[in-house]
């Protein structure tokens, strides 16, 4: 009996030492795969994984186990699900926020509980700004960055009178006035939605009625689809030129809309036709991986996990060395998918900014085109508001 | 930015053109009125005569419109695409009806709510099983994708149009049936008193699965007919639903009537409301304003709506068993 339990005793005291060595790194990612969203975590999850999957498990050669959970889009089961893998699964990197409402709620107490997090998509002004903080990186963009390159473009092309539409909620006036920005002609109308609607017939006939020379607007996800199909039903894509931000007309929205979304400009800072090698290599092992064509989203996911394994491969794996881990990641030292790319003083991308074109893709789909460059090495309007320490 | 660059109705347009616009907007809010119709005449049926609230008909509505959608992307037939919409619809409208419902008839409406309400999970969840996470594509069929200039000067889509066509035959169809045939009348008499009619040799059972048949059947047409005009997508009967739940409650709870009355009401408040707020708020509101504001008002313009019919009415415009 007394042997057995100093058998079992010498078994629990070897136990930690003995999976220390090959104890992977724990990267916690809270995204959203339910609700009508839930593609959008797909993509960013998606992406991740198969930087993952190319490294063999590893990431900057260090093994990671990624844990994934489905926020649901609701801020309080977000808080929930971080606060569980913080407390419960010691994670000390983070990920996977996709709305910036959620981030709002979740990423300040993380960041505050020394805990980095690495946001691919969500990119509220408030976290860019005043509410910036050491711990917080955002390698996607400032959200208003793809409505100030389509603001610009628009204002360089000579349009006059523009009609601006978005939802009824902070973002959509936060994107708003991104665009405004740049655009320096008079402003049609300028009308919010409700958040969710589904039916614009009222909103076209008053567009129509404004005679606009052009149609900005920020609807993402369903919203976006119902206005683009409905707009072209009314007859009015071919006289009134429609422009946006990416977030509705990635390749997996553009399939919903169809050939409604022909010609449609929209701003983006990735397309999958960037000619850029480490961007040739992650399109065609997407492709390859998933059977279908990486959206924007997918691409920030893989430079999420590919950033995280450049700062892990300086620390060799210890997680516990949080300065050197930031310092790494600040650093920015991995080939992002979109070229040139580096952090501005407030953790937000520095980076090419790209108007693109809703083209036939030659297999019956829809893709984009990108057409050129409107901003070069872009910032965003918020890192002097940010006092960092 | 002086006023006459903003182009909204009301501000410096010539009154004809304003005319046209709001003869339009009414178009508008006669389309979405019927679209509301056909959800909420199911469903007022099935909580009239059932005494079941349903929270997942909104599902049928999805399961319409996926089924729809796939069906015309296969076959290339907008028609074959309806048929089986509408097959598919009553059909699992039945089968649940079958199998989760019949046990509920004599619950309390709390457990009928949750029972409901996992339906609504189980089924957004289904389709993301099904048909992946990402929006179905559907368009409007090539023969009703024009526009017609029923407006002189302003073309109007002629599948919405259609839509509104088909809306009103089907509420000319419920009137016929329950009005003049011999199941309308047994469907009314199990729903004023199930006991008395079963022991006339109404067989209840039965009436039940084809009211809750007929009223999926009615959602399945519904999201069919979006299909083209929203995006297919997981969740989207929830969007509508709450609206077919004003519509009842405005119309009176179980009164199909009701829901004709109630459903063109809420389609023309929500419609004009969105359409004419701002330029009425813009007569006294500096522009900035006034477009904020009224996005506010005009949301909830339809439920100030319910507020006031409720305080004049509390049973609704035209109850069931006034």
């Amino acid at each position: 009996m007394k042997k057995l339990f100093m058998v079992l005793v010498l078994f629990i005291l070897l136990l930690p030492s003995a999976t220390w060595a090959t104890k992977p790194v724990k990267i916690g990612m809270v995204t959203t795969l339910s609700t009508k969203a839930g593609y959008l975590g797909e993509e960013v999850r998606d992406g991740f994984k198969l930087a993952i999957a190319q490294e063999d498990g590893k990431l900057g050669g260090v093994p990671v186990e990624l844990l994934v959970e489905d926020d649901g889009r609701d801020p309080g089961k977000a808080k929930q699900i971080a606060d569980r893998f913080m407390k419960r699964d010691d994670v000390k990197i983070m990920t996977g926020l996709i709305f910036s409402n959620v981030a709002i709620a979740v990423v300040p107490k993380v960041v505050r509980s020394e805990v980095l997090y690495i946001s691919p998509n969500a990119g509220p002004s408030a976290l860019a700004g005043k509410g910036c903080n050491k711990n917080y990186f955002n390698v996607a963009y400032q959200n208003d960055n793809l409505d100030e390159v389509v603001g610009k473009y628009v204002n360089e092309a000579g349009f006059k009178n523009v009609y601006l539409l978005a939802p009824n909620y902070p973002a959509g006036k936060d994107h708003l006035a991104g665009f405004k920005r740049y655009y320096k002609g008079a402003i049609a109308g300028e009308v919010y939605t409700k958040l969710g609607q589904s039916d614009y017939a009222p909103e076209i006939a008053a567009l129509r009625a404004a005679k606009p020379d052009g149609v900005f607007f920020f609807l993402p996800g369903g919203m976006g689809i119902n206005f683009i199909k409905q707009f072209s039903q009314a007859g009015l894509n071919k006289t009134i030129p429609v422009f946006g931000p990416a977030f509705s007309f990635d390749e997996r929205l553009l399939g919903a809309v169809g050939a409604a979304a022909l010609g449609v400009k929209n701003g983006s800072q990735w397309t999958h036709d960037l000619d850029v090698p480490a961007n040739r290599q992650f399109v065609a092992a997407f492709r390859e991986a998933y059977g279908r064509t990486p959206t924007l989203y997918a691409s920030q996911g893989y430079d999420a996990a590919r950033l995280i394994g450049s700062a892990l491969k300086s620390v060799e794996g210890d997680v516990s060395k949080l300065d050197a881990l930031r310092a790494a990641l600040r650093k920015a030292d991995f080939e992002s998918v979109r070229g040139e790319f580096a952090f501005a003083a407030n953790q937000h991308p520095v980076q090419n900014l790209y108007i693109r074109e809703v083209v036939e893709d030659g297999a019956g789909g829809y893709t984009n085109k990108t057409l050129k460059a409107v901003f070069t090495a872009h910032s965003n309007a918020y890192v002097d508001a940010c006092k960092m320490d | 930015m002086s006023c006459t660059t903003y182009g909204h109705p009301g501000n410096g347009v010539p009154f004809y053109v304003l005319m046209l616009l709001i003869i339009e907007q009414i178009l508008n809010g006669l389309q979405l009125g019927v679209t509301l119709f056909l959800m909420s005449a199911g469903l007022t049926l099935i909580f009239g005569i059932m005494q079941v609230i349903n929270l997942a008909h909104g599902s049928f509505y999805m399961i319409g419109a996926y089924v729809g959608a796939t069906v015309t992307a296969r076959s290339g037939s907008f028609l074959l695409g309806l048929l089986a919409a509408l097959l598919a619809a009553a059909l699992v409208g039945m089968l649940v009806e079958a199998i989760v419902l019949r046990r509920l008839y004599k619950k309390d409406h709390v457990d009928q709510v949750l029972a409901t309400f996992g339906l609504i999970m189980f089924f957004n969840e289904l389709t993301r099983i099904v048909w992946g996470r990402q929006p179905l594509f559907m368009d409007v069929p090539a023969w009703l994708s024009g526009a017609v200039e029923i407006i002189p000067g302003i073309p109007y889509p002629s599948y919405r149009i259609a839509v509104i066509g088909v809306g009103l035959l089907v509420a000319l169809f419920l009137y016929l049936m329950f009005a003049h045939t011999r199941i309308g009348m047994q469907i009314r008499a199990g729903a004023s008193n199930r006991e008395m009619a079963g022991a006339l040799g109404i067989n209840i059972k039965l009436i039940y699965t084809l009211v809750f048949g007929l009223g999926t059947l009615l959602a399945g047409l519904a999201g069919m007919m979006a299909g083209p005009i929203l995006a297919v997508e997981a969740g989207m009967g929830e969007s509508i639903l709450i609206l077919t739940f004003v519509v009842i409650v405005i119309g009176g709870i179980g009164s199909v009537r009701g829901a004709f009355v109630g459903a063109l009401l809420v389609g023309m408040v929500d419609t004009l409301g969105r359409a004419f707020m701002p330029a009425f708020f813009r007569l006294f509101l500096p522009i900035a304003h006034a477009d904020g504001v009224a996005a506010s008002i005009a949301s909830m313009s339809i439920y100030i709506l319910m507020a006031i019919i409720l305080v004049w009415r509390p049973k609704g415009l035209l109850p069931a068993h006034a």
